[in-house]
């Protein structure tokens, strides 16, 4: 089931990824990947351990610089959500707001921190040190700080990781929501479940090569049929000598 | 910077217990070490046994009567004694730890005096239980007998040279009760020129007469020399001090100095450390990084918050401190000035250690393994450890804050004559170069995550 499927029509991307490559010494960590994102799209980036997953995302975060290619927007303009919650756990909900918010600069943070507490659903919890909180609204509090200053692409690193199944259904809800206002979501994810689940498109990465890029459905479609969406990933790859 | 400061204000306001522990164990351990430095080491207590029965005790030299108790009391003054009556009381007094040593002071002391011929034995016992002990214990009753035998030694000294005196101008001296009238070689040396001159040139004993009076002349003229020579035997050696660097101002002042230096290394350093680590471990560097906060304004701003809870406790300790002992408010700019620059290289410091750990714990853990050596390591004089262990004692005094800060602090508490502007310099100087480091190490950090 994609959650916002109706958004992914042929509009311009938002986002814009052209030949980036990144390279450790003789270690390619990311070759040649371009692709693009549209408004309200949502796009899980899979692959084995190692593949180039937090890399690339990484670099569309702006927290590391690319050898060579080209991103379509400042990091400025890009919400991140690291794979670890980077919040004060001696610090409340509203205080870990309030703090992002002002080093943002957004223009009214009591407000932007107002709208996050209701979105998240967490303005019952808005004094509670973050330190007190479950895993799933840890991480909700970690991903309204990635939107307080509303940007247009939010970028998410393993955002369910450690989560149980009813706080990932809980996430997923309110990440869809965020897709339907036309927020772009792009996460990077082991679970392929939630692939076939959420995502609108998915790219397939390994060895820091982009090795497809279509949505859930083409991919079990190219594995072969008569198989469940994982086991088509995992043939997929060993097709592709990975 | 500001609201990175309220944060972190407002999380260390929610830990009371660590910001009660952070400030009252360093300011504990400052005040001990301080004391313990200045006050130095108390008299230790030694048992004094004096076998010499009573009326027993004086004893001659020339024409000089001198009791032996009267040099005992010259022991006293670098002893606390308890005083017992028998050796075997002074022995169970020392097994018991009631007493460090014993002196026992034998009954024919005033007799070997007198004989001139013998010297007296006195019996020194101390507990070898413990090497420190007994070394301190051996020096502090060896420098004591050693006081003892000058003061004799001058005596003797005296009486020899008041007899000697009596040969040269001569005069009345009792000898075993007798009275006698000594004529002396000046007179004697008149006498015999008025012989001379009354005696006819060619008198046969002329010749006799002029020998015994160049004789007289010649002995008056090395008597004069063997004053100085008995002067000197008295006192072999004269001592002449002069003082150099560091060591004018007054012991209370370096003690307040090394309980602040102490403190401050403690407070700010450790914090420093940990409110970098927090960053790290709380996932939010590379947040903050991420163009929210440039490296430099992190950095700065963990080192002026380390060095102002720092800076604090220590201004609040030296003006406790100041109640009960005397300091030069006339140069209060220079020591704030000093305390400043000591918080901020010490904050430095931590922060720099801070970028290199991963997490709040790691990052204590480095810091306190570095701040106690660092201490103990500053506050080591030369001349007490080879050379060669001094070179590297050096070196980590100029590559670390604690000794341009003990220096610092030291020298603007009191006017000791010593330069202000090197430690200020060197405090500043450091400064600069850990903040350098941990914006490597934060750089570093924030790339691995």
């Amino acid at each position: 089931m994609a959650l916002a499927a109706a958004q992914t029509t042929d509009t311009a991307p938002v986002l814009a990824v052209e030949g980036v490559q990144m390279r450790y010494g003789d270690r390619w960590a990311l070759r040649e990947v371009s692709f693009g994102v549209r408004a309200g799209e949502l796009l899980a980036v899979i692959g084995p351990n190692g593949a180039g997953k937090t890399t690339l995302l990484s670099i569309l975060a702006g927290t590391l610089v690319p050898t060579a290619g080209t991103i379509s927007r400042g990091r400025e303009q890009i919400g991140w959500v690291p794979q670890q919650p980077a919040l004060y756990s001696k610090l409340s909900v509203t205080e870990n707001l309030d703090f992002f918010a002002r080093l943002q600069r957004v223009d009214d943070s009591a407000s932007a921190v107002q709208r996050m507490l209701d979105q998240t659903g967490l303005s019952e919890r808005a004094t509670s040190p973050v330190g007190s909180l479950s895993g799933g609204n840890r991480q909700r509090v970690n991903i309204a700080i990635g939107l307080l200053a509303d940007p247009p692409v939010l970028l998410l690193d393993e955002p369910s990781a450690s989560l149980d199944p009813r706080q990932r259904e809980l996430l997923w809800e309110f990440i869809g929501a965020r897709a339907k206002t036309g927020t772009t979501v792009v996460y990077a994810t082991h679970n392929v479940i939630e692939v076939e689940r959420y995502a609108d498109r998915v790219l397939v990465i390994a060895d820091g090569e982009l090795l497809w890029e279509g949505t859930p459905r083409a991919l079990a479609e190219t594995a072969g049929s008569g198989r469940d969406f994982e086991a088509s990933f995992v043939a997929f790859l060993h097709s592709r000598g990975h | 910077m500001r609201w990175l400061l309220l944060k972190d204000l407002r999380i260390l306001r929610r830990s009371p217990l660590l910001v009660a522990l952070l400030v009252a164990y360093p300011i504990l351990i400052a005040v001990l070490v301080g004391f313990a430095i200045s006050s130095g080491p108390s008299k230790p207590k030694v048992a004094l046994v004096d076998l010499v029965a009573p009326g027993q005790g004086n004893f001659q030299i020339g024409s000089a009567t001198l009791n032996a108790a009267s040099y005992e009391s010259q022991l006293n003054q670098g002893i606390s004694p308890i005083r017992l009556s028998t050796r075997a009381q002074a022995v169970q007094a020392v097994q018991t730890g009631r007493a460090l040593g014993a002196l026992i002071i034998p009954p024919d002391i005033a007799a070997k005096l007198n004989s001139g011929l013998e010297r007296p034995m006195v019996e020194v016992i101390y507990s070898a239980e413990n090497p420190l002990k007994r070394s301190f214990v051996q020096s502090v009753i060896k420098s004591e007998l050693a006081d003892a035998n000058a003061a004799l030694a001058a005596k003797f000294g005296q009486v020899a040279l008041g007899l000697i005196n009596l040969l040269e101008t001569g005069g009345n001296v009792n000898l075993f009760n007798v009275n006698v009238n000594v004529l002396g070689l000046q007179r004697s040396a008149t006498i015999l020129s008025a012989a001379l001159a009354i005696l006819p040139p060619g008198s046969p004993e002329r010749g006799g007469l002029q020998q015994v009076l160049s004789f007289a002349r010649l002995a008056l003229d090395n008597l004069n020399i063997s004053n100085q020579v008995i002067g000197t035997l008295s006192q072999p050696i004269a001592v002449h001090e002069t003082i150099l660097r560091g060591a004018r101002g007054s012991s209370d002042a370096f003690a307040i100095a090394v309980a602040v230096t102490v403190s401050l290394e403690f407070i700010c350093v450790l914090l420093g450390a940990g409110m970098l680590a927090l960053e790290r471990e709380e996932n939010a560097l590379a947040r903050l990084l991420r163009g929210l906060v440039r490296r430099l304004e992190l950095i700065v701003e963990k080192v002026l918050l380390a060095a102002a809870c720092g800076g604090l406790a220590g201004l609040a300790m030296l003006l406790g401190l100041a109640a009960f002992v005397g300091i030069d408010w006339g140069r209060a700019p220079l020591w704030v000035l000093a305390l400043v620059l000591a918080a901020l290289s010490f904050g430095a410091l931590g922060v720099a250690i801070g970028a290199l750990a991963r997490d709040v714990r790691a990052a204590s853990l480095l810091a306190f393994a570095l701040i106690l050596p660092l201490a103990v390591l500053a506050l080591i004089p030369s001349g007490t450890v080879s050379s060669g262990v001094y070179d590297v004692v050096k070196v980590l005094d100029a590559v670390f804050p604690v000794r341009p800060a003990l220096d610092g602090l030291s020298a603007t508490l009191t006017n000791t004559g010593d330069s202000v502007v090197g430690p200020l310099a060197h405090l500043l100087g450091l400064t600069l170069v850990f903040v350098a480091l941990a914006r490597i190490g934060v750089r570093r950090a924030a790339t691995r995550g």
